[in-house]
């Protein structure tokens, strides 16, 4: 193969006369060898150390988790006034790392961004993942753990019926199906992939395994204009799904009357958040996995310059939504709204805005440049600095605007406990053992999209004549 | 089916070198009236459907019966808990059905987890799948159309087919390798 790649490697696509989405030109057969390795192999030294660093905080987590249903919510920062504290900022921190992967895998489908195919894959299994993190907070926030059915659409032991028209509600249907749909959408990209695992498989037990997934798919015509058509109907499901999920999770701020909550813009300014912290993980997730299973052919810079992009575009449109919000306070006349955001700006929290502002607003901004758009060390701490950011967007609402609401008297200030940290990042120790995991046994780039995108892919391709 | 094609014979397996070739000769085995065959490729091949003479699919109308269904289940659900299990009065709202602005996010939820399962759904049964075994998998040249082959299979069972007929006639519109798959 090396010797073919270095006679034919033509960086510019020779239909389409754009550069290549794919580099080193490695034909079908290369990309099947590059994705299945990291299957079939064993896997390096790096994979069993992340792993077992991931392991190390899902032990953790589950610890803070137990420690939690003996003990009681005592053994947070959670009181009156701030009730919603981490759990709810967890909760919204998760929900929204998911969307980037649905915007990915989804919007980018539907507006025929091709050079989604080659990150596709990872970007929805950490959606699913993430909101895998998610669901459990709201879980273990109702504080007594035998109860948390009273979120199902079930009655409970009195008889009494969920409430329809409360928010919480619309969010428990929204986040739950959201991750189903999301797993329906990766499964169906995934059936493919795994029957060329399958037809690839050494040995009885992974021809059993990845068989019983694949379905028995054997790539034939007939199925795949029946696969083509659900994959674009589930890409236009799932992408008003997205919309409305991060909308749902704002309307739990934004119907209740609490200053800072009550607010108009939150659907929109919750949506451009959520693909702005999730492709800030992409981003991460990507820069460790493409060296360390040497994919930096398939994942390379034109695909982080685009991702930078959109992380620049969306960052300005969170920019754009603080100051609306700032404005309308203002603007409103209310007194509560003005001292609320006064409160946030200048008061005992201030410092977590101006985290958040330096974090969402400004550090995305380097990425007008096209040189550190494709500078991988940059690239990888302003997609932390994000995250981070991302994070205190959320503490920031849920904190600052409960800690000094309308009665002076109950004020207070919030300080998170040891329980509080542990418990939060116990939740990456989960995320990232699945993701580990999915690294290892699932094709990590969608194999079969990614040959479509391949120049060899066009009918009217010139190396063909002379045999492919 | 003719005589020198035994009962065991499920049909034949073909390979082309490319996307363009097979383009090509599913062109003339449409035009030569062949109805039971298949291409196998690593990927969606746009142009095909054309060139096979394939019918567009009805996963949508799967995925529009079940989204609807959903979507009106998800509201009547909402509508019998809120005004019948158990009504509650919101915000002085009435409890029947003539507050249903509130449902809506809910119902939309619900139509698009119907939906999504109707496309799901509607793709395993117009696909056949799950299955548990094809005759095709008796050939190891099958395992090539989930990696880089480009393949045709034409089952014994159409009127046309002849093993030694339709064998060079898949030569002639340009296979590099013909294989008889046993049934």
């Amino acid at each position: 193969m090396a010797e073919a790649v270095v006679a034919e490697y033509d960086p510019i696509d020779p239909i389409e006369k754009r550069p290549v989405l794919i580099e080193n030109a490695p034909g079908f057969k290369g990309i099947t060898e590059a994705v299945a390795a990291p299957v079939e192999w064993k896997p390096p030294l790096g994979w069993y150390l992340f792993l077992g660093g991931s392991l190390f905080f899902l032990a953790v987590f589950g610890v803070s988790i137990a420690w939690l249903f003996w003990e009681g919510t005592g053994i947070w920062g959670n009181n009156i006034p701030i009730a919603w504290a981490w759990p709810i900022v967890n909760f919204v921190f998760w929900v929204g790392i998911g969307h980037a992967g649905t915007l990915i895998s989804a919007v980018l489908f539907l507006v025929r961004m091709r050079w989604r195919t080659s990150i596709n894959r990872a970007a929805e299994a950490m959606t699913i993942f993430a909101v895998m993190c998610a669901l459990i907070f709201p879980g273990i926030h109702v504080g007594r753990p035998w109860l948390p059915y009273w979120m199902l659409p079930l009655p409970n032991q009195m008889e009494m019926w969920p409430q329809f028209r409360s928010p919480l509600m619309w969010d428990v249907f929204a986040v739950s199906i959201y991750g189903t749909v999301s797993l329906l959408f990766w499964y169906l990209g995934l059936i493919p992939d795994l029957a060329t695992i399958r037809d690839r498989a050494k040995s009885g037990v992974r021809k059993l395994i990845y068989g019983i997934f694949a379905l028995g798919w054997r790539g034939s015509f007939r199925q795949w204009l029946h696969y083509e058509k659900a994959y674009l109907l589930l890409a236009g499901l799932a992408t008003p799904l997205v919309l409305s999920v991060h909308s749902v999770v704002s309307f739990d701020f934004a119907t209740s009357q609490l200053p800072g909550w009550h607010t108009t813009i939150f659907p929109p300014y919750f949506v451009a958040g959520a693909i702005f912290s999730g492709l800030a993980m992409v981003l991460t997730l990507m820069i460790i996995c493409r060296v360390i299973f040497k994919m930096e052919h398939i994942v390379n810079m034109l695909h982080f310059d685009r991702m930078a992009k959109l992380i620049l575009t969306t960052g300005t449109i969170v920019g754009f939504a603080y100051s609306v919000e700032l404005f309308i306070a203002w603007y409103s006349g209310s007194t509560y709204e003005w001292f609320a955001f006064k409160n946030r700006l200048s008061g005992p929290l201030a410092w977590s805005y101006w985290i958040m502002v330096s974090c969402n607003v400004i550090a995305p901004q380097f990425f007008w440049f096209k040189k550190l758009r494709t500078h991988i060390p940059t690239l990888f701490v302003i997609s932390i600095v994000v995250n981070i950011g991302m994070w205190f967007e959320r503490f920031v609402i849920v904190v600052t605007s409960l800690h000094r609401d309308f009665l002076p008297s109950s004020w207070d200030y919030y300080r998170p406990t040891f329980w509080d940290v542990s418990t939060f990042l116990g939740s990456f120790g989960l995320f990232f053992t699945m993701f580990t995991l999915f690294v290892r046994f699932l094709p990590m780039v969608a194999i079969s999209e990614v040959k479509g995108v391949l120049p060899e892919a066009h009918v009217h391709h010139r190396s063909e004549s002379e045999g492919s | 089916m003719s005589d020198n094609a035994t009962a065991t014979t499920y049909g034949l397996l073909a390979e082309f070198p490319g996307p363009e070739a097979l383009l090509k000769a599913c062109e003339k085995i449409r035009d030569e009236g062949f109805e039971s065959w298949d291409t196998h490729v690593p990927f969606p091949l746009h142009g095909l459907e054309k060139a096979m003479g394939l019918k567009r699919s009805w996963v949508s109308f799967f995925c529009l019966v079940m989204g609807l269904s959903g979507a009106a289940l998800g509201m009547l659900f909402q509508w019998w808990v809120s005004a019948e299990a158990y009504p509650l009065i919101i915000s002085g709202k009435p409890a029947g059905i003539m507050s249903w602005p509130a449902f809506i996010p809910v119902t939309f939820e619900c139509g698009v987890l119907g939906g999504a399962s109707g496309a799901l759904l509607g793709f395993l049964i117009l696909a056949r799948l799950p299955q548990h075994h094809h005759p095709l998998f008796n050939n190891e040249l099958i395992h090539k159309a989930t990696d880089d082959g480009f393949l045709v299979s034409i089952e014994a069972v159409d009127e046309k087919f002849d093993l030694d007929g339709t064998s060079s006639f898949l030569k002639e519109i340009g296979a590099t390798r013909v294989e008889e798959v046993r049934a």
